[in-house]
């Protein structure tokens, strides 16, 4: 495979930038696409990309996305400088939104986003300071057996 | 149902995709909730929404939808449609509601994402 050594991408996202949202996870989409990777597991990590890419646009100032590969797994790294999160376990909670209206009229803040992430994902750690920002660390193995 | 069947059936605008008129489309899914087109799409789905913002191509872009139909005559403005064009997403605009819409293509045979 082209990534044996593994290969390393980083991305910036810039808070409340709509327009733009969601770009940075059509890229990565693109790199497993020409990377080969499985059509299956390429979507769950756009998916959960995505996700937390737009978490990134509508709470925090700005982030930074690492996506790893290597031949077992694809990870990706979001840290993000913002309010945080007060409580991650109800963050997790399907449903628990703090979304604005606007944010709504986007068609997201249903409080589905960090549950999907972990739906897709097979680790995710989500870490948060309150006032400076959040972590989230994802896992996608790329083998089905790998699958937790 | 090929593309063009939709298009006949929901009366639709083809806004981008011409050239996708022959694909086959077996399901669809409708939302305006575009957390819940991405916590419950499948790939290959025929999507079916009223909101008409980027996000809605980029969602269906990240999902794998197959093509998107706009109701209430609504359609994507010129980025979102040029974010079409980019990930050969066809989209169509119909003038028709959205419980119309679901209707006519269930009753002529596609399917709901939990009959998959």
């Amino acid at each position: 495979m082209a990534f044996d050594q593994g290969l390393s991408h980083r991305f910036e996202i810039k808070g409340g930038d709509f327009a733009k949202a969601g770009r940075v996870s059509l890229e990565v989409k693109e790199i497993l696409h020409d990377l080969g990777i499985d059509p299956v597991i390429a979507r769950r990590v756009a998916i959960v990309s995505y996700e937390a890419e737009m978490n990134v646009v509508m709470y925090a100032t700005r982030g930074e996305m690492v996506l790893q590969l290597d031949p077992e797994a694809i990870r990706i790294v979001l840290e993000d400088e913002g309010p945080g999160i007060r409580d991650t376990e109800m963050a997790m909670r399907e449903g628990y939104s703090t979304a604005t209206e606007q944010m709504r009229e986007m068609g997201f803040g249903a409080g589905m986003g960090l549950p999907n992430i972990k739906k897709n994902a097979d680790r995710f750690e989500l870490t948060s300071e309150v006032g400076k920002g959040t972590c989230c660390r994802i896992v996608i193995h790329l083998s089905p057996g790998g699958r937790a | 149902m090929t593309l063009e069947e939709v298009v006949k059936l929901l009366e639709a605008e083809i806004v981008w995709g011409e050239q996708y008129l022959d694909q086959e489309f077996e399901f669809a899914g409708a939302s305006d909730l575009m957390s819940d087109v991405l916590a419950f799409g499948k790939a290959g789905v025929l999507l079916l929404t009223g909101l008409a913002n980027i996000q809605s191509v980029c969602t269906a872009r990240i999902i794998e939808a197959k093509a998107v139909v706009y109701v209430r005559g609504r359609k994507p403005d010129k980025e979102g449609i040029e974010l079409a064009r980019m990930n050969k997403l066809p989209i169509l605009s119909t003038g028709f509601l959205m419980y119309k819409a679901c209707g006519l293509l269930y009753s002529h045979g596609i399917r709901g994402l939990e009959d998959r």
